[in-house]
């Protein structure tokens, strides 16, 4: 039976993403309590914003030792969106350079759209780079909503499960083991979202 | 590939979904969840919520005023966002940041400003700094007049504002808007299509989207809103209320005919 625990740093869109969760799943909190995160089998990462001002947030009110101890050392499914993803790079430059997560190598840097206009919002496509359970069935590029101007340079060009292409190629989805991150609003993206999200559930 | 989208606008008025006919006339098409719902599952891109009630125009003449469907605007939000996972614009009467705040909270993700951003355009680049460029759309009503020029209306087309349509599109641009949504007064509600020169005129002064609005009457007129302006999505009110499925077969001729827009095949898996 899963559980979900939203992180609720104050990122603002934590109600939608309730919303989706909560459409798949019965057991969903929101909440930061150590207690929950300990008793999560899936645990979510939301957020708009700026990188520096979301690394504040979560400076000052998560508990990062038990997040420490749950997902990188027990292992448990966690998904960022959005800021949530880009967060856990090893440094972001919006607005100066502020010191990320890193639990998933990499940089986040504007993304160079060329002519096209920022923030990349709307509908578009991914393109699977290799099989992974959190794609499964969406290896069809279908659109997904995006509203961002900075994107995550990973490391290690193997953890990018999916690009997208907006004037050039970003990573839309990555992974390193148990840690997911999609640059996309899957509480904005229909069905799409929904299947991404049953999948997250249902990695153990 | 960035889509073009497709996107109803949803007109409520003192708490039904209505239908508009040149900023005159208004016809209750019924409850606005519901209606929402439908829209959703059938793939629209995007919503937008106009809510064009008038505190000082209440049409008492209606017996079915204490009917269930009547509800304030922030209740249907609260209940639209439960409903559809897609990104959802909600205008009318937004005056304050805190009408802002309270609706974005709520599960808005833009809001859109018209009246308010005529009397007090700084108003625009306060709420861009606040809650971000991305989530402040400028709503525009035009009229095009009989020397043949566009110029912006306000108050639902009560009175003059004194810009033409592209000196207010550029201006709004300017103080930090993030989008514009654009509606052509002489063509609600019409069914005869687009303003086709409207809706280029500003596409093309603007670097931000521009959200064409006002005269769809069959599927074809989103096709040539597209195809004929540089428009980042189509919009339209009444036709996506009037028949079953209709966003998807909106979605469908526009894909037939090359556009660039979301596969209606793929909306199901």
């Amino acid at each position: 039976m899963q559980r979900v625990c939203i992180l609720d740093y104050g990122s603002g869109n934590v109600k939608s993403v309730y919303n989706l969760f909560s459409a798949v799943v019965e057991n969903v909190v929101i909440s930061n309590a150590p207690a929950d995160i300990e008793a999560a089998t899936h645990i979510v990462l939301p957020g708009v914003g700026a990188f520096a001002a979301a690394m504040r947030r979560i400076h000052e009110t998560l508990p990062l030792d038990v997040l420490e101890r749950v997902v990188r050392q027990q292992g448990k499914p966690f998904l960022g969106i959005c800021v949530g993803m880009q967060v856990l790079a090893d440094t972001g430059l919006e607005f100066g350079e502020t010191p990320g997560l890193g639990w998933i190598g990499g940089q986040v840097r504007r993304l160079e759209s060329g002519d096209f206009p920022l923030p990349h919002i709307g509908w578009n496509n991914i393109d699977a780079k290799r099989p992974n359970p959190l794609l499964e069935g969406l290896e069809h590029s279908p659109d997904f909503y995006y509203v961002h101007s900075f994107v995550f340079d990973a490391a290690n060009p193997d953890e990018v499960l999916a690009t997208t292409d907006y004037g050039q190629q970003f990573s839309g989805a990555i992974a390193r083991g148990n840690i997911y991150g999609v640059q996309f609003h899957p509480e904005k993206s229909q069905r799409a979202g929904m299947r991404l999200v049953k999948n997250f559930l249902a990695i153990q | 590939m960035k889509k073009h989208r497709v996107i109803p606008v949803l007109f409520l008025r003192n708490g039904f979904l209505v239908q508009s006919k040149q900023f005159k006339r208004y016809q209750n098409l019924g409850n606005p969840v519901t209606a929402v719902k439908r829209l959703s599952e059938w793939g629209s891109d995007e919503l937008v919520y106009l809510d064009i009630s008038r505190d000082d125009n209440y049409d008492m003449r209606r017996d079915d005023l204490g009917h269930a469907n009547r509800s304030s605007v922030l209740d249907i939000i609260e209940d639209v966002s439960k409903n559809a996972f897609m990104p959802i614009t909600v205008g009318g009467r937004i005056r304050t940041m805190q009408d802002i705040e309270q609706r974005l909270a709520l599960g808005a993700d833009k809001i859109s400003i018209n009246t308010k951003a005529l009397d007090e355009p700084e108003f625009i680049t306060q709420a861009a700094r606040e809650f971000g460029a991305q989530c402040i759309v400028v709503s525009i009503d035009v009229r095009l007049e009989e020397d043949g020029v566009h110029r912006v209306r306000r108050d639902g087309n009560r009175e003059a504002t004194g810009f033409t349509a592209t000196e207010w599109a550029k201006r709004v641009e300017d103080l930090g808007a993030g989008e514009i949504l654009l509606n052509s007064i002489d063509r609600d509600g019409m069914k005869t299509g687009y303003d086709l020169p409207l809706l280029d005129a500003v596409s093309s002064a603007v670097r931000i989207p521009v959200i064409g609005c006002g005269g769809v009457g069959e599927w074809e007129h989103l096709a040539q809103g597209l195809q004929q302006t540089k428009v980042d999505a189509i919009a339209a009110g009444n036709i996506f209320h009037y028949s079953d499925q209709s966003v998807y077969l909106a979605r469908k001729h526009l894909f037939g005919a090359g556009l660039n827009v979301r596969s209606p095949e793929l909306l199901e898996f």
